[in-house]
């Protein structure tokens, strides 16, 4: 049994657990209030955020708290585009990347229904943001937002956002970093506007999101306007979850040169192994130049919704971008985006805890499966004649 | 907002379906999810002789970056797709 979809949410790291049953008990409260069990939780809350801006790289008046990485990608992009376009300036241009997250994309279509005008760039086959064309698209007048991931969810490959933000500043355009595949795995890039990460993807809890705005880039909020997490983030914080995902950063950042090393060898070990492994198999991404524990691959002839369900059976979890498997009739738009492979398709993300017995045991059951599956989406395809054209 | 911004320039096919000889085998695809109409292109295209193009219809949208994805993989030649009432017609040349 293995679980490789540390990607989606990595473990509740013991830190955070430790840290969530304390503050379960002492940062109830509301923090707004005056008393001394608000005064307690507010204590607590204003730790959380001194840890996880030091960690990221910010003051702690610049980081905010939401109540999930997507709603962080949402406030970022709707608050920055707020900010810089109203009746009198008329809509504004926002340039994106096609393999960003769904809630930085979804959030991009939402402002072009609104009239906002929207450019996508591209990315090489390894899946690789475009520096050209993004730096070519801000240049265009009234572009009021770019946004660039730090590195991919769903193949790894890191991108060039220290390049990008140097091209935004010399623009004038601010640049959205989002950081939640990388944070607590590599340093973050420098020189972003505005940043978002989410804590499940470094041993948090689910349902903490990080919005950092750099002071002195203009942000308003999308929403109606409350005074919670300095106007950014509507609600109630869940103070006790904050404390347990600070703990988790801060855990997940000191084991960070034991870990990321030895996630990177059994990532290598994956890749070179499973072309020989599963003929007709394409191993995506930029083993040079990519996160230590995500490995993507797509076979050939496969349903990947069938993959996943034999790999589950066998005791492997694994996501897929392939259709119906990613929660749609598309297939994942970073694999089109890519030109690679969608059918077939399996994203392994090592957990911090994942074993060489687990990956090689991984690595003995895969051939087995693919090559059932093989001979029977072959036979319902049109008899039995052999694919290996 | 498209999510498709640039095509890889082989995609693009020097040469448009109006100018080219008609493809010699059609797989009709269309209604079947991937990876059927690959199994389909890959089972078929020994039908046509080194040299000349096979067509594949399919309505899946993930055809439209699976065929050519798969024309790389097995180093086939990937020539052009063309937009249908539903779906595409994908056109691609054996190379060997």
């Amino acid at each position: 049994m293995a679980y490789f979809d540390a990607a989606s949410a990595e473990p509740l790291h013991p830190a955070a657990r430790q840290a969530l049953l304390a503050a379960l008990e002492d940062g109830w409260a509301d923090p707004a209030r005056l008393h001394r069990e608000g005064r307690r939780a507010r204590l607590l809350l204003d730790e959380a955020r001194e840890r996880t801006a030091a960690m990221l790289g910010c003051r702690p008046d610049e980081l905010s708290f939401t109540g999930s990485g997507t709603q962080a990608c949402q406030l970022a992009v709707l608050g920055a585009v707020t900010a810089r376009q109203s009746a009198a300036r008329g809509p504004g241009h926002v340039v994106v990347s096609a393999v960003e997250h769904s809630s930085v994309l979804n959030a991009a279509g939402w402002l072009e229904r609104g009239g906002t005008a929207v450019t996508v760039t591209g990315v090489d086959r390894a899946g690789r943001a475009d520096l050209a064309g993004l730096t070519a698209a801000i240049g265009r007048e009234r572009t009021v937002l770019a946004c660039l991931q730090a590195a991919n969810q769903e193949v790894g490959t890191l991108q060039p956002a220290a390049e990008a933000a140097r091209a935004c500043q010399a623009a004038g355009v601010p640049l959205l970093v989002d950081a939640a595949a990388m944070t607590g795995r590599l340093p973050v890039p420098a020189g972003w506007s505005l940043l978002t990460a989410s804590a499940h993807k470094w041993g948090g809890p689910p349902g903490v999101g990080v919005l950092a705005v750099r002071k002195g880039t203009r942000w308003r909020a999308p929403l109606p306007a409350g005074d919670r997490e300095a106007g950014r983030s509507p609600g109630f914080p869940d103070v006790p979850a904050i404390v347990a995902a600070a703990a988790a950063l801060a855990a997940f950042e000191e084991e960070r040169e034991a870990r990321e090393p030895a996630l990177r060898a059994l990532s290598d070990r994956i890749r070179s192994a499973l072309p020989q492994l599963v003929p007709d198999c394409a191993v995506h991404g930029d083993p040079a130049a990519s996160l230590p524990h995500i490995v993507t691959f797509s076979c050939l002839y496969i349903d990947g919704e069938a993959l996943v369900t034999e790999l589950d059976k066998a005791g492997f979890s694994v996501s897929s971008g392939s259709a119906c498997v990613a929660d749609s009739q598309q297939p994942s738009h970073v694999l089109e985006a890519m030109g690679v492979l969608t059918h077939g398709n399996v994203r392994l993300s090592l957990p911090r805890d994942a074993s060489q017995e687990a990956v090689e045991g991984f690595l003995l059951a895969l051939p087995t499966i693919v090559t059932r599956l093989r001979d029977t989406v072959t036979g319902a395809a049109s008899g039995s004649q052999e694919v290996t054209a | 907002m498209t999510l498709r911004p640039q095509q890889p320039a082989s995609a693009a096919g020097a040469s448009g379906p109006a100018s080219a000889p008609a493809p010699l085998v059609t797989i009709d695809a269309l209604g079947k999810k991937c990876p059927i109409p690959i199994i389909m292109l890959a089972e078929r295209i020994r039908e046509v002789p080194v040299g000349q193009t096979i067509a594949v219809l399919a309505d899946d949208p993930a055809a439209r970056t699976d065929v050519p994805a798969w024309c790389m993989m097995k180093s086939q030649e990937y020539v052009t797709a063309t937009n249908l009432e539903t779906g595409w017609s994908f056109v691609v040349r054996r190379s060997y």
